[in-house]
Parts: C-alpha cells; sequence; structure tokens
C-alpha cells in the first residue's frame, strides 16, 4: 500500500529526514516512536503534502503511484489521511458543514455527484455515534473551544467519516484521559480492515495497548534505526530511548 | 468646463424647476455657497488622504437626466430582495419610478422626498428634521443645495413595520455620463421599528457618480435596522454620506456591505443624544480588480451609558485598496461608555492595500473603549488542514474567507437579506461552498 525508499526532506535547508524505509501493507498497523525531534510528525506531514516541506531525494509510492507531484488535496482524496497532533481551529464553520464540504469534494474529485443529504446525515449519526459524540458538538465551531480530547475524537471522527486507505494518526494519544483513549482507540480499531493500514505514530506506548500494532519503528535523527514487533513498544516503554541513542552512536 | 464650475452654474437653472417658497429654498442656497467655498475634497485633507477623487471627476457628468427609458421589473428583479415582501421606492436615473414602487401612507408615510419637500402636512417634519444632522461639509452641501428627490419615510410612535423598505436607485445609461444626488430622510418616532435596506445599481457602463446624503433620526426607544447593499459596476461611484442622530434608549445598526463599484467611500456618522444608546456598524468588504473602497467613520458619544459597537472584515484581492478609519469621540459628559472597535484585514494579493486608523478621542474618564485592527494573510496551517482532508486550495481559500467574514451576518436578522449576503460572499470568492452559514 504505502512504500517509502530513502525519503529524505527538509525544512528551510535543515535536514529532518536522512533516508527513511518503509513498507506498510493492507491490513497492517505500523507504529512509528522515537524521541522528541526525530522527526515523526515530519514524517506524517511530508506523507500528507505539506508544502513547507522540501523532499531532497527518495520516493513516496501510495499504490503503485509516486506522491510527489500531487498536492495534499489530491493525496486525501487518493485515500491518505492525517489525524494532526494539534488540529487547527477554523471559527465558522461548523463540523458538520466542514465535513460535507471535504466528502463532497472528495467525491466531485472522483466524479462522483455529492452525496444525497439524507445519506450524509445517516452517516454523521453512524458515525458520531462510534466516536460518542453528542449531537451538539457537531453543529459547534470547527475545533473552537474544544477540549484537547474533543479534538482527537473529532479528528477519529473525520477519519471515519472519509474512510482512508492509509490513516495516519500523529500522537493521537497525547492529551487524551484513559476514557477519551478508549473511545478513539475503539474507533480506529472498528474502522480497521484487512484493505486499509494505519500508521500510529506516539511517543508512549499506552495508545498501542489499544491499537495493537504489527510493527514498531523507531525513529531517530531521521532515520528508522531499529524495528520489530509489539514487543519492542513494550521494551521502550520500560527501558526509555537512551540505549536505542547509545546503540546508534556507539 | 469643470464639475464643479458646471454644478455651480446648473444650480440657477436647477433653482428655477424647484419650489423658490419651499422651505428648504434658504438652506439649499446656503449649501451652494459651501460648496463653492469647499469644492470637492482633496488628498490633502486628512479624511481624503486615502481616497482619490480626482479621475472620477474628470468625467463629463450631466447633472440633470433626460427623462429615461422605463425599466421591466423583470429585468431588474434580481437587484432588489425579491423573496421578501417589502415597501419599495425606486429610482431610475433620479427619477421616481411608480410603477417599480410601493410606497404606503398608511399610519406610516413611505414615499418620496420631492412629495415631503413640498406638501404643506410633511412642513412641521421638514422643518424639524430636513438638514439638521448633515454636516456642512462640500460633497454633503452640494447634496443639499440639490435636494430634491429621493426617500421620505417617517414612522410614527409605537409602529413596527413588519415588512422591510427597500430603496434603490438605478441608473440606466441614458447619459453618457451621469452624477446623482439622492437625499434621504428616515424619521422613526419612539418606540418604533423599522428596517430598510439600500441599494445602488448601475445597468451599464456608463461612468455613475453617486452623491448620496441619508439623514435618521432614531427617536426615544426607537429600532432601526439599515443595510446597505454595495455591488455596482465597475464603471459606477458612490459617496454615502449617513448621518444618525439617536435618542435614549435607541438602538441602530448599519451594515455595509461593499462588494463592488469603482470607488466607494462611506461616511457614516452617529451621534447620541441621550442615554442607553447602542449604535452598531458593521461590515463586510470583499473587492478586488483596482477597485477602492473606504469606511470612514465617527460615532459622538455625547451622553452617558452608551455603547457603540464597530465591526469591519475585508478582503482584498488583485489590486484593490480599501480604508478604514474609525473616529470615536467620547465627551466629558459621557461617563460609562462602552465602545467596541475592529477592524480586521485579509490582503489575498500582495498588490492589495489597506490603510486602517483608528481615531480615539477620549475625554471623560471612566469608560471602556477597545479597539484593534489587523492586516494578515491566509493561515497556512489552516490551509494545510483543510486541503489534507480533501478541499482543494481554491474552495479551502474560500471557505477561510467565509469563515473570517462570517460573524459580521450574525446580527443581520433579515434571513432572506442573510442568505442572498452569503449567496454574493461566495459569488465574490468564486466559490461554491455548498451550505449556507
Amino acid at each position: 500500500m504505502l512504500k517509502i525508499n530513502n525519503l529524505h526532506a527538509s525544512v528551510e535547508d535543515k535536514p529532518i529526514l536522512r533516508g527513511i524505509n518503509l513498507d506498510v501493507k493492507p491490513g497492517e498497523v505500523h507504529a512509528i516512536m522515537g524521541p522528541n525531534g526525530s522527526g515523526k510528525s515530519t514524517l506524517a506531514s511530508v506523507i500528507a503534502g505539506k508544502e513547507e516541506y522540501e523532499v531532497e531525494d527518495g520516493e513516496i509510492i501510495l499504490n503503485g503511484e509516486d506522491l510527489e507531484e500531487l498536492s495534499a488535496e489530491e493525496r486525501a482524496h487518493r485515500g491518505i489521511f492525517l489525524s494532526f497532533q494539534y488540529p487547527v481551529e477554523i471559527p465558522g464553520v461548523s463540523v458538520t458543514n466542514f465535513m460535507k464540504t471535504a466528502i463532497n469534494e472528495t467525491r466531485k474529485a472522483k466524479g462522483l455527484e455529492d452525496m444525497p443529504a439524507n445519506e450524509m446525515l445517516k452517516l454523521i449519526r453512524e458515525k458520531s455515534e462510534l466516536l460518542e459524540i453528542d449531537r451538539k458538538f457537531l453543529s459547534r465551531s470547527l475545533n473552537e473551544g474544544f477540549s484537547g480530547g474533543e479534538k482527537k475524537r473529532n479528528e477519529i471522527f473525520q477519519m471515519a467519516m472519509l474512510e482512508p486507505k492509509l490513516a495516519i494518526l500523529d500522537e493521537t494519544d497525547s492529551g487524551l484521559d484513559i476514557d477519551a483513549l478508549r473511545i478513539v482507540a475503539n474507533g480506529v480499531n472498528k474502522l480497521k480492515s484487512k484493505d486499509n493500514a494505519v500508521v500510529v505514530i506516539t511517543h508512549y506506548q499506552r495508545l498501542l495497548d489499544h491499537i495493537v500494532p504489527d510493527y514498531v519503528h523507531v525513529l531517530y535523527n531521521g532515520r528508522i534505526v531499529k524495528s520489530g514487533t509489539a514487543a519492542l513498544a513494550h521494551e521502550l516503554e520500560a527501558k526509555g530511548y537512551d540505549w536505542i541513542k547509545e546503540e546508534v552512536n556507539a | 468646463m469643470e464639475l464643479k464650475e458646471k454644478l455651480v452654474s446648473s444650480f440657477m437653472a436647477f433653482e428655477n424647476t424647484v419650489d423658490v417658497d419651499s422651505p428648504v429654498h434658504d438652506i439649499r442656497i446656503d449649501a451652494m455657497k459651501t460648496f463653492e467655498a469647499e469644492g470637492f475634497p482633496h488628498k490633502k485633507l486628512e479624511a481624503w488622504k486615502y481616497t482619490s477623487l480626482k479621475s472620477i471627476l474628470k468625467n463629463d457628468f450631466s447633472v440633470f437626466p433626460k427623462e429615461n427609458e422605463a425599466l421591466e421589473y423583470k429585468d431588474i428583479k434580481k437587484y432588489f430582495i425579491h423573496d421578501i415582501d417589502a415597501y419599495k421606492i425606486i429610482f431610475v436615473d433620479g427619477k421616481y419610478s411608480s410603477h417599480l414602487s410601493a410606497t404606503t401612507h398608511d399610519g406610516i408615510d413611505v414615499c418620496l422626498m420631492s412629495s415631503a419637500l413640498t406638501k404643506p402636512k410633511y412642513k412641521l417634519i421638514i422643518d424639524n428634521y430636513f438638514n439638521k444632522i448633515a454636516t456642512k461639509d462640500g460633497l454633503s452641501s452640494l447634496n443639499t443645495a440639490f435636494s430634491a428627490e429621493g426617500a421620505y419615510i417617517h414612522i410614527p410612535k409605537n409602529r413596527v413595520v413588519e415588512k422591510p423598505i427597500q430603496i434603490i436607485h438605478f441608473s440606466t445609461g441614458n447619459e453618457a455620463a451621469l452624477m446623482l444626488q439622492p437625499r434621504n430622510l428616515v424619521v422613526v418616532d419612539e418606540n418604533s421599528h423599522v428596517q430598510i435596506i439600500e441599494r445602488h445599481q448601475s445597468l451599464t457602463e456608463n461612468p455613475v457618480l453617486t452623491n448620496s446624503v441619508t439623514e435618521i433620526f432614531v427617536n426615544k426607544r426607537a429600532i432601526v435596522d439599515y443595510y446597505k447593499i454595495q455591488n455596482d459596476k465597475q464603471s459606477a461611484s458612490l459617496i454615502d454620506n449617513t448621518f444618525v442622530n439617536q435618542k435614549q434608549e435607541s438602538l441602530a445598526k448599519v451594515h455595509t456591505f461593499s462588494f463592488g463599484g469603482k470607488l466607494t467611500r462611506n461616511n457614516l456618522n452617529f451621534y447620541q443624544n441621550g442615554e442607553r444608546i447602542d449604535s452598531t456598524m458593521k461590515g463586510i468588504t470583499i473587492i478586488g480588480d483596482k477597485q477602492h473602497v473606504d469606511h470612514n467613520t465617527l460615532v459622538h458619544h455625547i451622553e452617558p451609558n452608551c455603547e457603540s459597537h464597530q465591526d469591519y472584515k475585508g478582503i482584498y484581492d488583485a489590486n484593490s485598496t480599501g480604508v478604514f478609519n474609525g473616529k470615536v469621540v467620547v465627551e466629558k459628559e459621557a461617563q460609562k461608555t462602552n465602545a467596541f472597535q475592529a477592524n480586521n484585514n485579509i490582503l489575498v494579493s500582495d498588490k492589495a492595500t489597506i490603510n486602517t486608523k483608528p481615531q480615539l478621542e477620549i475625554f471623560a474618564d471612566d469608560v471602556r473603549c477597545t479597539h484593534g485592527c489587523t492586516i494578515g494573510q491566509l493561515d497556512e496551517s489552516a490551509m494545510f488542514y483543510l486541503r489534507s482532508r480533501g478541499i482543494p486550495e481554491k474552495e479551502a481559500r474560500g471557505l477561510l474567507m467565509f469563515a473570517f467574514s462570517n460573524n459580521v451576518l450574525d446580527s443581520v436578522k433579515i434571513p432572506e437579506i442573510k442568505s442572498r449576503i452569503t449567496k454574493l460572499i461566495a459569488q465574490k470568492l468564486g466559490v461554491n461552498i455548498g451550505f449556507d452559514l
């Protein structure tokens, strides 16, 4: 599904990613862990098509297609979804209207008609129940005045609405209390299928208790320095990242 | 001949066409003297530093339009808020059009300035209110000198006028270039409520310059909601001089939607003559090309315990230019004043400019006055967020600009106006938003 080969990326001439290789197959869950500043969020943004990042070398292939020339919206239309670490507040646009626009623009890009209003309402009802979102919440301005937990839950609600092929969850666990974490993880698990894939970016292991990864990768200094199974996450939780740094720097 | 000379020499001929025994005869003569002395404003005047009339005044404007051709309602329906039942006072090339209008004398007067200035039954109101708050600057004086036609609205006390009143001034291009001087008077007596929509619309590419004066008297506990829709042709310019005099516990709101026209200057002045008055001025400006919009506002807080709210949003594309000059004066007696002013702008193009200048003159010591202005570009992180959800760049931009100007519409009470403005904004931004705000 997603294949990243030797990816180098920089922002304002400062190299951040220094040769990433990653292969994610349909039905898999990959976790990318690592200390602060290792390049985790940059990797997420580069896959999603943020323009500030310059891809210096390497390639990102989604289902056989090189993403290099594609804009953020075109990548979204092809099934990439990024759950933001810090979702942006957009006053004046309600959650519902935002989702309607996103879904219909995606349909338009695929040559489809707008989703009929009753179908849209049904979908919104179904997915908001999945994430235990109150109906009143949906008429509020997008992320404006939302608590940390509400923002993250709203991100996964959007993911549920858009049904991406590849979902990247960037630090989705940060700022979540245990109940919200359970709801979010439960939502992600229910959306998982053999045809889609999830990349979970996290600093801590606790989300991975709920969304169990098939593979765990450790990102350090812009490179994946270690890969393993879910057991690696537990080891990192117990021992921290210093031993990885020592291994790499040795 | 320069326009000023042409106007001065036309004045005699104009005077012959109107009743010289009219109570406003002397007012007109005085006003003409003021115009002769002051002339048109120029860039050396502080209040006109960023707005130049020079190129517009070069046109050879007709001052007295010929008889115009009749307009068919179906051809101009789109300029009306046509999906509501409304009173209508419609002018074509400065002349009243009876077949397009729907006036009334049933308990309220929604009719013509030409009647009010000549018929004895209106004399008392004219004596008490006409030209009492319009300033004696060159442009307002010019209008006063030529004041003959416009809307006359008088709402006696304790009336809630359910139907809004639409005032539309059409120009047909019958003249190669036309100058109009509409004069409106609105008097709302104690405890009454009225809603008014005003529009100036040119129907061809021939240059039009409208120099309009509107005096609005909002008496004790009265409510006035006034909507100005400015979306004229590229060849049309408007100088709108509006004066609002409020008495105690009254409420007046003026919304100004400026979406087009070559040059638009809004001189909007509020005078608070009483306690516990609320004055609101809101505006959305969305322009491009070489369009120019200048909002020049004044709130004069004269008595204690009053409020004023100003909220102007601007989106400027291409080579457009904007000005916001908001003056708030709080007199020594006006303690406990609460004055709020905000002017937020987005420059879409790097060739667009906005000059924004809050001016606070506060002589009282127990007041709350806040003001803020911002000039910015669209938030790039918000753009990426929207695009990452599949919303294309153009639509994302439109959505963010929509959201930016959205809250100004919260105070629009007539749903049909709200939806019309929403559509105009979408059209202006070139996007199909796909939902109503």
